[in-house]
């Protein structure tokens, strides 16, 4: 049996109404959930970029890269193992203000790459970047605060080695 | 107008003329080459229709009597012809009603283009009268949708679709048109589509797989080749033969590929599958090279992938790099259009032949020949069998018929035993096994070749699905063949519940109309056969008249088909009993 492990997915599309069922569809067929989604536009004029982050084995991601070239409005499709990219992934937590000065999320702060985002009388937000872990390790801490809204993105990437798709589209005209 | 002028106007679309979106999609389709389209009017597609009234000297609609007629015969249309067949519908039940038809092309790779009408854009949303999200749910079994919502798009958008339908492996594509883009005017322009960005329809051709694919066929001792649709779709035949006659492979086929290679080719071996051929299917788990040209591993072929062909180098000739390892690792995988790849393949093929190999074919074709095909072609019993029915086809028709097969046991035994000289004359629902399938793709099989001879074989059950494209037939006055090979049963369903669910027949007997009533109802020729010494005499006169004819054969009630492989079994526990 090959080994489940994590996934992200880089696909570069058209930036066409519709693509994004398409993709998704590729992944629900197949019952893989997906762990997390994003997309925005690219490097690249008018292309658009989807990160997926799925846990799958290896073979799976292979066959999904063919599944995912596939369709009409998809440029190309890469997949990454954990150390082959470099990621972010960005939290919100909106928590009452009475604990605005408390020094053990003072501290917190300054440890977790977090800032104060907003602040009003009843609650304030932290914004917090970092890998997956580190997020999760924050939300835990802030737990204790009762957090009164918690929200994660989905993750962005950027791979170490060099994605060819500047010169992939040159071809493609 | 003068008629110089009149002329002009005909052959020069790229001129800018300010024309409605309705009228445009008449002319995009003109500009494609499309004389026939089949369909069903309604409210959202009106404008279209209303069009298509006017352009009726050039364009033919066919009527059907159910949308899922509609994209069945743009199917019959497109496969013995190779061009794209069309089917338009109108918004929401008739848009899903294509969706069946829709299916069955995407997994058959047939080119076709649907166009739906669609509720106007500022209802979009709004739960409209008679509006589905069709581009949602079609999806997942188009090659390609779109939703136009402004008449300016119309060009650009259905030269793409016929772009993407036909190129590549081919698929059908939806293009839902909101009913205001069909009423707006814009100045029309046209010009074809030869590529799109981000789409690559063939792959490069490359010499280090040719070379390494060759090494594997010009050292094997027990080479056997596989061949599916691709070589038909390619338009290979000609490469595919002067291929396998210079390697001497013996060559199995696909339910799609059958009819790509004559059937009495010395190099045919039979078909591979299911209800395959003994030969092939055992042979598959011997062979030291097995070469799949134009076909995708279905499971129907395969059986249990950890035991097909564990001991054979496997090379793969296909268009679409998503199913190189989808189902099969592929020791070597030439990717590329197979008419191409097959031609530059041949000088680096050794001549070669393999006796003593294909001996063990024509061994296991004896053996399968004693236990199945002797009972099911000269019976001893008093029923008739359904392939003693295709045998009588094939001595009419002298293998020049086009076989059109709906899905049961009629269609195993239809592939099994009909012959075929000639391409493209196989018309069958292989991957989505659509019943009622059969009698609208007939229909478009003979408008789409209508100098030979189409005969359609279908089930009871089937039949009943879409037996109302009978109409069709009435008013086009299209003159297909329909034989129904009545067992009174869902007869696979049936053989299945027999082998592997105790013989409880669960809601699979059926209590049929007189079905020859019923073709006279439509003003059908028609005869009902249950007795041997009728038979020949039957089809003789079925396929003598020049018209639309209904021959219904009642067969036996309890026969089944085999060879088999079980459901998951390997290819080499194929059962002969």
């Amino acid at each position: 049996m090959e080994d489940i492990q994590k996934f992200t997915f880089s696909v570069y599309t058209e930036n066409n109404i519709g693509i994004l069922n398409r993709l998704s569809a590729i992944f629900l067929k197949r019952h893989i959930n997906i762990e997390s989604m994003t997309v925005s536009k690219s490097e690249i004029e008018d292309v658009h970029r989807f990160t997926f982050v799925v846990n799958i084995t290896k073979s799976q991601a292979d066959k999904l890269i063919g599944q995912l070239e596939k369709q009409i409005e998809v440029i190309k499709a890469y997949s990454h193992t954990e150390d082959e990219i470099i990621y972010q992934e960005t939290a919100l937590f909106k928590i009452s203000s009475k604990h605005l000065y408390d020094e053990d999320i003072q501290s917190r702060l300054k440890f977790r790459r977090a800032n104060i985002v907003a602040i009003t009388p009843n609650y304030f937000v932290i914004e917090a970047t970092g890998l997956k872990d580190e997020i999760d390790n924050m939300h835990d801490k802030l737990k204790p605060y009762g957090l009164l809204q918690f929200v994660r993105s989905g993750r962005i990437a950027i791979s170490r080695s060099k994605m060819a798709i500047s010169e992939l589209l040159h071809e493609f005209n | 107008m003068s008629t110089e002028t009149q002329t002009v106007k005909k052959t020069t679309t790229s001129k800018k003329v300010n024309i409605s979106g309705a009228e445009a999609v008449i002319k995009c389709l003109l500009e494609e080459g499309v004389d026939l389209i089949y369909g069903y009017p309604g409210g959202a597609i009106m404008p279209v229709y209303d069009e298509l009234y006017k352009y009726q000297d050039q364009l033919q609609h066919v009527l059907t009597r159910h949308e899922q007629g509609a994209t069945h015969s743009a199917q019959g249309y497109a496969r013995v012809t190779g061009k794209v067949g069309v089917a338009i519908a109108t918004s929401g039940p008739g848009a899903t009603n294509l969706v069946t038809g829709i299916a069955d092309a995407q997994i058959d790779s047939t080119p076709m283009v649907c166009i739906t009408g669609q509720v106007a854009k500022h209802l979009l949303g709004s739960d409209a009268f008679q509006e589905t999200d069709i581009i949602g749910i079609s999806m997942p079994v188009t090659k390609w949708n779109y939703q136009i919502t402004k008449a300016s798009e119309i060009p650009e958008i259905m030269a793409k679709a016929f772009y993407i339908a036909r190129s590549g492996r081919p698929g059908p594509v939806l293009i839902d048109i909101t009913k205001n883009a069909q009423f707006d005017k814009f100045d029309f322009d046209y010009k074809k589509c030869t590529s799109v960005r981000s789409y690559k329809a063939t792959p490069e051709v490359k010499e280090y797989a040719l070379n390494a694919a060759a090494e594997i066929i010009n050292n094997a001792k027990k080479p056997m080749i596989v061949f599916g649709q691709g070589v038909i779709l390619g338009k290979a035949e000609a490469e595919f033969k002067a291929f396998i006659e210079k390697a001497g492979i013996p060559s199995a086929w696909t339910i799609l590929g059958l009819s790509a290679l004559p059937t009495d080719h010395p190099l045919n071996v039979g078909m591979v599958g299911m209800h395959g051929n003994y030969g092939p299917n055992k042979l598959t788990n011997e062979c030291d090279a097995l070469i799949a040209i134009g076909m995708r591993f279905d499971d129907r072929v395969t059986g249990d992938l950890n035991t097909y062909a564990k001991q054979a180098k496997i090379v793969h000739f296909e268009i679409d790099p998503a199913e190189v390892d989808k189902n099969v690792k592929t020791d070597v995988a030439v990717l590329g259009d197979v008419k191409e790849t097959l031609a530059k393949i041949l000088p680096k093929i050794d001549k070669n032949s393999y006796p003593d190999w294909m001996e063990e074919f024509k061994e296991h074709m004896t053996i399968e020949f004693n236990k199945v095909i002797k009972n099911d072609l000269h019976p001893e019993k008093d029923g008739l069998t359904m392939a003693e029915v295709i045998k009588e086809i094939n001595e009419a028709s002298k293998g020049n018929a086009i076989i059109v097969s709906d899905v049961g046991q009629h269609q195993m035994i239809a592939c099994r035993y009909a012959k075929f000289n000639q391409s493209k004359s196989n018309v069958t629902s292989g991957g989505l096994g659509t019943m009622g399938f059969a009698l609208p793709a007939a229909i478009g099989a003979k408008m789409g070749q209508p100098d030979r001879e189409v005969v359609a074989i279908i089930g009871d059950g089937s039949y009943q699905m879409t037996i109302q494209e009978l109409g069709t037939i009435y008013q086009t006055k299209v003159p297909v063949k329909i034989v129904v090979l009545n067992n009174e049963f869902l007869g696979m369903v049936r053989q299945w519940q027999q082998l592997f669910f105790d013989k409880r027949y669960a809601s699979t007997e059926m209590v049929n109309p007189d079905f020859v009533t019923i073709a006279k109802g439509y003003h059908m020729e028609a005869e009902r056969v249950s007795k041997r010494e009728n038979l020949a005499t039957a089809v003789q006169k079925m396929m003598d008249s020049k018209d639309a004819y209904f021959l219904e054969v009642c067969v036996e009630k309890e026969d089944n088909v085999f060879p088999m492989i079980p459901s998951g079994a390997s290819v080499s526990d194929i059962r002969l009993s």
